[in-house]
């Protein structure tokens, strides 16, 4: 029955979204039209019936119902009630599920919070969010119905690939997609503020939390994503290049170019434009990257061809919305009204400056990810990896990090480099000796990776430097925000920069009770176990690592077999200093009683993740600071507006009225 | 630029973002050219081998009774071949995937060296029922069925 409801919902809300579009759309001829005044009404429905029918999607894993071919296809009774939950949408159907649900809730919040835009404004944008909505639901509903029945309910689920029964992994889709989402959010604004030509830094000021939320969730989701391949594929790397992974990295760099041009638009009424674009761009990342992720297309042109159903439908949603609004942009853009002029050496300069780098840099890992897949077309079958993506971005990244260390401290509109000459002569000065010390002290050094260091240590005092001079307690959240997301870059970059330069590497082959030695550690094997687990048995090493003569410490990496479905995994074992980590993995045993050890140490890799973790904070503190700098500015507004009409009042019972008239 | 029109900000502006767009695309397309990673199966490594050192992959099936672990009880040395007779010897210093097996799919990413013997830095071997290399995929795709979707199921 569960499922049934599930699926009813989720035909009201499809309905919902049409109702949506087309009153929002009417509304714009019309502004009295009956249906104009459900467009928000409608929004908000749709939010709950698709809440509502997820909760159903969740309930049918959470007791196993095995008439549901979902579940049956994707779980299994003895799976930890967590990971059933999670594989509510560890799957295809599931998780385009959780992409609408998360959509139509967003669009129930703007229609229920947001009266900051006219309302004409407003309606449009909530009819493109209709509009992008229905291509979603018309996708589920007619191609993967995720609450379809069996005729005949399975005897036990066929499990779920054991290597996604991780808790990380349990939250990084859901992550990801609020990410997508968001920008979703950001492109409807687009679109309502370019058909009502209302582009101003109103709208830009409404888009940025969105932007900005979406831009954290994506934050978070691409830093757990990297630890997740870094501790569970066992193949002690964390980023891979692999076209999953950039599906989520090319809206990061979209949205990140994005709020810093609705920044620009909001406080200094310039690139109008150029922010509708990068919304576009934005939104068109993110669609792409569910394509690529969606349609199969990854794994082989062929396989794409194999399910034409799915591939074509979403490939024909990613050309009528990416198709859409360019036309659209295109028709429109010319109409929007020349934005306010700067000068070169101002905020907005940098800002524009690191925004075609970010563009760039976009453009470069686009060309990166899709060219496997032209060229298979053709036959040809290639990849694309590190050789490829690492030095080609560096072009465009290093430019981009030195004008990101110079840019937060000048003014807006117009500023003189000579009156701040003495931070950049300190960071200048900074990296250069970093780089030189790192020369002298170090042997065979990348350039790449010396670079990161040397820009790292440059970018990380920069980003400080906004506040010199300030009363620490007077400065805006925001700005807070901002600092501490730049030194989020800067830690982030140092870890990889130093995981890259520095990792010490170790394969052996050591017999129960032998040792062997890795950057000042000492490792030996004391014995290999056989162990049971839920839904696995695994072989266990006993290890202890010993850092010079401190005190020894356990680790057990596991070499796991799974039987529902049947998987060998390996799961790496980590003991984390404050500069570094040792990795361990356990490999095959030899006939003459050796076990193969692969062992890592890893300078500052964690810096990696707790930089992520840094640039998410800065910009949660950002939204916060714009968001109630915001209430409380309009409240002073209306208080304002009150006070005036109190006065004017006063006045006139005084008698006063043609002098109070003036005010 | 202060003391240009808007109109003409615009402009400059607008042609430099397009100017550095334009050679990163550029780059990228000369880059790609040289850095992508081709794919090999045994009979075209053997008829037309890559240069030596240059990074590429082989993909075919490990060699019945091929795989031979050296004393130092690191390196593995196996045979990948094909349905003919085109055989490429592997050396191979890491811990084996997990279902890595004799008359199995194996893509193994590394470069060849003077003597013709293949070094490898990876193998990617089919990694669970449903989860197989996209090459391998390929190789055996009138042999057996597969699921496609499975393969990405979660990923994002």
């Amino acid at each position: 029955m569960s499922a049934e409801l599930g699926l009813a919902a989720l035909w009201m809300s499809a309905a919902l979204a049409i109702l949506q579009l087309a009153g929002g759309a009417i509304a714009q001829r019309n502004p009295d039209a009956p249906l104009a005044a459900l467009v928000r009404p409608a929004a908000i429905l749709q939010g709950f019936l698709a809440v509502f029918s997820f909760v159903m999607l969740l309930w049918v894993f959470a007791i196993t119902d095995l008439s549901v071919k979902l579940v049956a296809t994707n779980s299994h009774s003895m799976k930890p009630m967590i990971f059933k939950l999670s594989g509510a949408w560890g799957n295809h159907e599931g998780s385009m599920l959780l992409w609408v649900t998360v959509m139509a809730l967003a669009g129930a919040l703007i229609a229920w919070l947001e009266r900051r835009l006219p309302e004409k404004t407003m309606q449009a944008t909530l009819a493109s969010q209709g509009f992008v909505a229905i291509g979603f639901y018309a996708f589920l509903l007619l191609s993967s119905n995720p609450f379809e029945r069996l005729a005949t309910p399975a005897v036990e689920g066929s499990g779920l690939n054991p290597l996604l029964q991780d808790i990380g992994l349990a939250f990084h889709p859901p992550t990801l997609y609020m990410g997508y989402v968001g920008l979703s959010v950001a492109f409807s604004f687009a679109v309502g503020a370019l058909l009502t030509r209302q582009v101003n830094p109103e709208f830009a000021r409404v888009m940025r939390p969105w932007v900005l939320g979406a831009w954290v969730f994506l934050t978070l989701g691409i830093t757990a994503g990297s630890y997740w391949a870094y501790y569970e594929l066992g193949w002690g790397g964390w980023w891979f290049w692999d076209p999953v992974e950039n599906a989520s990295l090319m809206p990061w760099l979209a949205a990140t170019a994005l709020l810093h041009s609705a920044s620009v638009l909001a406080a200094r009424d310039a690139l109008r434009v150029w922010t509708i674009m990068l919304g576009v761009v934005a939104f068109s990342m993110s669609m792409l990257g569910t394509f690529l992720v969606r349609s199969g297309i990854l794994t082989s042109v062929h396989a794409f061809a194999v399910d034409p159903e799915r591939g074509s439908f979403i490939l024909a949603l990613l050309c009528l919305y990416i198709g859409g609004a360019l036309l659209l942009f295109a028709l429109r853009a010319g109409s929007v009204s020349e934005g306010q002029r700067f000068a070169l050496v101002s905020r907005e300069g940098a800002l524009v400056f690191n925004n075609v780098m970010l563009s760039a840099i976009l453009g470069i890992v686009l060309l990166g990810t899709l060219y496997p897949i032209l060229t298979e077309a053709f036959d040809v079958r290639v990849s694309v990896g590190p050789p490829y993506f690492n030095p080609v971005g560096a072009i465009f990244t290093i430019p981009m990090l030195a004008v990101m260390a110079v840019g937060p401290m000048l003014r807006w509109r117009e500023d003189n480099i000579d009156r701040i000459k003495l931070p950049i002569a300190i960071v200048t000065v900074l990296v250069v000796t970093a780089a030189l010390a790192i020369v002298l002290f170090t042997s065979d050094i990348g350039v790449l990776p010396l670079l990161g260091l040397a820009f790292a240590v440059g970018l990380g005092v920069a980003s400080f430097m906004p506040l010199r001079g300030r009363n620490l307690l007077r400065v805006p959240l925001a700005t807070w925000g901002m600092v501490i997301s730049h030194f989020g870059i800067a830690v982030a970059l140092l870890g990889m920069a130093s995981e890259s330069a520095f990792t010490d590497e170790k394969l052996v082959a050591v017999a129960p009770g032998e040792a062997t030695q890795l950057s000042g550690f000492t490792i030996t094997l004391e014995s290999v176990d056989p162990i049971a687990g839920p839904n696995w048995t695994a072989m266990e090493a006993q290890i202890t690592a010993q850092r010079g003569d401190g005190a020894p410490v356990v680790l057990n990496p596991q070499s796991r077999h799974f039987w529902a479905p049947v998987q060998q995994t390996t799961e790496s074992a980590l003991l984390t200093r404050w500069d570094g980590q040792l990795y361990a993995v356990v490999g095959a045993p030899s006939p003459d009683g050796r076990w193969q050890l692969r062992l890592w140490w890893k300078p500052l890799v964690t810096l990696i993740w707790y930089g992520g973790l840094l640039i998410a904070l800065g910009g949660t503190l950002s939204i916060i600071g714009r968001l109630s700098s915001d209430i409380r500015r309009r409240q002073r507004l209306a208080r304002e507006a009150d006070e005036r009409a109190d006065m004017a009042a006063l006045r006139v019972e005084n008698g006063a009225a043609p002098a109070g008239g003036a005010a | 630029m202060s003391g240009i029109k808007p109109k003409h900000q615009r402009l400059v502006l607008v042609s430099l973002a397009l100017v550095a767009i334009v050679a990163a695309g550029l780059l990228a397309a000369w880059a790609l050219r040289n850095q992508a990673n081709y794919f090999y199966l045994p009979d075209q490594m053997m008829a037309d081998p890559p240069a030596v050192g240059q990074a590429v992959r082989l993909g075919g099936m490990v060699a019945e009774g091929s795989i031979e672990k050296q004393p130092d009880g690191i390196t593995i040395s196996f045979v990948v071949t094909d349905q003919g007779d085109a055989r490429v010897p592997v050396m191979y210093k890491g811990i084996l995937p997990d279902l890595f097996v004799e008359n199995s799919g194996v893509v193994a990413e590394g470069s060849l060296d003077a003597k013709g013997v293949f070094i490898a830095d990876n193998l990617l071997a089919k990694h669970d029922e449903n989860y197989v290399p996209r090459e391998l995929q390929e190789m055996s795709e009138h042999q057996n069925a597969y699921r496609p979707e499975d393969t990405v199921v979660g990923y994002e």
